[in-house]
């Protein structure tokens, strides 16, 4: 209960490296973080699906979140993780360069994304949070993933 | 006692009771004067008001004793079944169907039984006349009643039991067996008493209780309620076989007499005895060889089965737990495979058969009969066709054809809706039918077969057919296609048009199917199960629309084939023959590969391409072909090798990636890696 307190003032979220910059999600979606394991591609997929991956035996999608943010790909490294998350009945895997944080950042330092953030779609934003140092971008999960039905739909489509 | 515990039982139970009146009431629509009819019906509305009341559901209990006084002046011949009797009958029967489940619910029935109620007691004013005074039967020697503290002892639960045993043809008994006074070991005699009888039937009760007589806690005698399909005097015979046992009397009872000796103590000793000896004359019509004789017990056709209710939760745990086992048993057949060790691959053989039964064995627990879905339908049918003022004859064949709980759950709704669609679309009305020299009353019928993994399911009406340009005209009308395009249709494409989304040929939208769902939903609710519906159609002559639906939807046979390095699994049921096909024989016809299969023309499909496979392409002099069908039509799938056939589980794909071209699922394989599972009816157009 003394939590309660706690939670007015702050939230937790799980800190990931996405190329140079800093991402969070907040706590209560991160379901696990796993190492990188074999993927199967999915045929007509988006590009960013990378294929769904065994999760002690469910068969659970994974996104490529570099792809997905337009941003330089990589090869993978032995700091790449997949972050599993939850968005309503949505179960899925997002690739990451490296994720080993979980911070409390205060409510009222969340300030609402600026027009552009380091090439990010602003729409995944759901706002920017300063720390001494460090500057998070604070994701919009739902929008990370719904987004993909749109996608999907002009893929098939064209 | 905490009622909680049997409400779910009461709640079965008493849906099967109600199911069972309905459908008697219906074949008493044909035939009014069968008087077993009568009885049958009147039983199961016995049991259930003794259930209902036991659990205090006393409105339930106040209309069924209604509904039993109706149905006793019936037996007794003081009232003559007519038309809207089993009107009234019916929307009772209604009634109580909405209180049950008002009851499972937990909520408030909208239902009013009291109006039933006074419809009820009006048939009987009109009826007029009180009970008969029931027969006496004298050639028997007398039950010591009053005497016998275990028939005063059975309690509502045990008179269900009793009832359930006496409908499915067992005698029941009242044995008193008297222990030689020298007998020094009674407990023991008791035990080998016991013994003897539980190989022929059931002890249902005892008195002393059990435990008291395992303590020898009990003088020279003890009273046993039994059951069995074996003679009075066989049993007589075998517990005799025991020794230092002085005397045993065996009496026949019924449950009706038993409910007389319990309530109505004011009763006098004679009727109660003729009360009993009235209920198993009228069971004997049941009996195949209508003989009065008990002894021909043996041969009746239900036999007691011991069951046990297990949640359907637990067994889909079960299943997944199994499906889990399933992946390891492929992983370790993969192992042995590669280690060569014989102690191994025999012990991993062993395993993979005893997995096998083991999986037969939790599927078959989740295995039910259709009847459970159709059970519901001549009631449906019946009133409809008042409704629509057609004259309707349902015919169920293949009831006892069964299918995992997961897909009877779903396959209710599409199968009313086909119904509704023949009652309504299909059949022409009376007058049409005259004119058409056609018989008046119109035929539906539901048939249920399996073949090969797969069930059908047939519903077959002999109206009119489907009017192929009135489909398409109606096509035409909505814009789905042009008037051009649909006249090189073939009959089966106009067909097919009836499942596009918005489709109806009702002229006027009637009150059935005006409920915004038109064949759309059902088609897509049954390709949702992995099955798939087609229809027939005989202008004139009638419709036939067929459903396929797998026997279970969580482990299926597959082939695993490589395409490049890629693995996917082919669903055994679609596949009909794998074929090595030399390059040289593979045809073009309009830019479409295909090969010759048995003198037909194949179209070839290559995965390669269609699932866009990356990495170099291996040119090889030989093509391994998958001919894989879809309805009549067949396709041949080119793939790199093919791996083998296995027992896959089949797992979604999860909300994320719900709906992808020509995958229906995926599993996971030996190595831990997920393959996906082809549907090849996206590939076959």
């Amino acid at each position: 209960m003394q939590n309660e307190q706690v939670k007015l003032e702050e939230k937790k979220v799980v800190v990931f490296r996405l190329d140079k910059e800093e991402y969070a999600i907040e706590v209560e979606q991160v379901r696990s973080i796993e190492p990188l394991q074999p993927i199967t591609r999915v045929p007509h997929t988006p590009p960013f699906v990378k294929g769904v991956i065994n999760l002690r035996g469910v068969v659970t999608p994974v996104i490529d979140l570099r792809r997905r943010f337009n941003l330089d790909e990589t090869d993978d490294t032995s700091t790449t993780r997949i972050i599993i998350v939850v968005a309503g009945e949505m179960e899925v895997g997002l690739i990451v360069d490296a994720a080993n944080d979980v911070i409390n950042i205060p409510v009222d330092g969340i300030e609402p994304p600026p027009e552009v953030v380091g090439g990010v779609m602003a729409d995944y934003v759901r706002g920017v949070v300063r720390l001494e140092n460090r500057l998070l971008t604070l994701l919009n999960l739902e929008h990370v993933l719904s987004h993909h039905n749109q996608t999907n739909k002009i893929e098939e489509t064209s | 006692m905490d009622m909680n515990k049997y409400l779910d039982a009461f709640i079965d139970e008493a849906t099967q009771h109600l199911q069972a009146v309905n459908e008697n009431l219906l074949l008493l629509e044909k035939e009014p004067d069968n008087v077993a009819l009568v009885q049958e019906i009147f039983r199961s509305a016995h049991t259930l008001k003794g259930m209902a009341a036991t659990m205090g559901f006393e409105d339930v209990a106040d209309l069924t004793h209604h509904l039993e006084n109706v149905l006793d002046q019936v037996r007794n011949g003081q009232l003559q079944v007519n038309t809207p009797m089993l009107d009234t009958l019916f929307s009772a029967v209604d009634t109580l169907e909405q209180m049950i489940e008002a009851i499972m619910k937990q909520e408030e029935s909208g239902a009013n039984p009291g109006q039933i109620i006074s419809a009820l007691s009006r048939i009987l004013d009109r009826g007029g006349a009180k009970d008969d005074p029931e027969q006496l039967g004298n050639e028997e020697k007398s039950l010591p009643l009053e005497s016998s503290t275990i028939l005063q002892a059975v309690d509502e639960f045990v008179l269900t039991v009793l009832t359930q045993s006496e409908e499915a043809g067992f005698h029941i008994y009242y044995i008193q067996v008297i222990l030689d006074q020298g007998c020094l070991l009674k407990a023991a005699r008791a035990y080998m008493v016991f013994q003897l009888l539980e190989r022929e039937g059931e002890i249902i009760q005892s008195h002393p209780p059990v435990q008291e007589i395992e303590e020898e806690a009990f003088d020279f005698s003890f009273q046993l309620l039994y059951v069995t399909k074996q003679p009075m005097e066989y049993i007589q015979q075998i517990i005799l076989k025991v020794s230092e046992i002085e005397q045993v009397e065996i009496f026949p009872i019924s449950v009706d007499e038993l409910k007389h000796s319990q309530g109505q103590k004011k009763m006098s000793a004679t009727e109660e005895v003729a009360a009993g000896k009235e209920a198993p004359a009228s069971e004997a019509p049941r009996q195949s060889s209508r003989s009065n004789t008990p002894s021909t017990g043996a041969g009746t056709k239900r036999v007691l089965n011991k069951t046990i209710r297990v949640n359907i939760d637990r067994l889909d745990a079960l299943m997944n737990l199994f499906s889990e086992l399933v992946i390891d048993r492929g992983r370790l057949e993969k192992i042995s495979k590669e280690l060569q060790h014989q102690e191994l691959m025999d012990t991993v053989e062993h395993m993979s058969r005893m997995s096998s039964n083991l999986q037969d064995l939790i599927l078959n627990m989740r295995m039910v009969p259709v009847e459970q879905v159709f059970n519901r339908f001549p009631k449906m049918v019946r009133s409809l066709a008042r409704e629509l003022g057609k004259e309707v004859e349902l015919i169920m064949s293949g009831t006892e054809t069964e299918l995992d709980r997961t897909v009877i759950d779903e396959i209710g709704d599409p199968l009313v809706h086909l119904l509704r669609n023949a009652i309504d679309h299909g059949l022409e009305t009376k007058e049409e039918r005259r004119r058409l020299g056609k018989p008046e009353q119109g035929r539906i019928e539901l048939k249920a077969y399996h073949s090969g993994n797969h069930v059908f399911i047939e519903v077959k009406d002999d109206g009119r057919g489907i009017d192929r340009d009135k489909v398409l005209k109606k096509a035409v009308e909505r814009e789905i296609l042009t008037w051009e395009r649909g006249q090189e249709f073939t009959d089966q494409d106009v067909y097919q048009l009836l499942f596009a989304s918005g489709f109806s040929t009702a002229e006027t939208v009637s009150d059935i199917s005006g409920r915004g769902v038109g064949l759309d939903v059902v088609k897509n609710k049954i390709e949702s199960l992995g099955g798939s519906v087609s229809v027939q159609s005989e202008p004139g002559a009638g419709t036939t629309f067929t459903v396929q639906l797998p026997l279970t939807l969580s482990i299926i046979s597959a082939l695993l084939v490589k395409v490049k390095h890629e693995t996917y699994a082919i669903p055994l049921t679609s596949i009909i023959e794998v074929a090595a096909v030399k390059k040289g024989d593979v045809r073009t016809v309009q830019g479409q590969k295909v090969i010759n299969f048995r003198g037909k023309v194949v179209p070839l499909v290559s995965l390669e391409e269609v699932f866009e496979v990356p990495g170099e392409r291996v040119d090889e002099d030989v093509l391994s072909i998958v001919i894989v069908r879809k309805g009549e039509k067949l396709a041949g799938l080119v793939v790199d090798a093919l791996i083998g056939q296995q027992e896959v589980v089949l797992k979604s794909l999860g909300a994320y990636l719900n709906q992808v071209f020509a995958i229906s699922g995926a599993t996971i394989l030996g190595d831990g890696q997920v393959a996906l599972i082809i549907d090849c009816n996206a590939l076959i157009k």
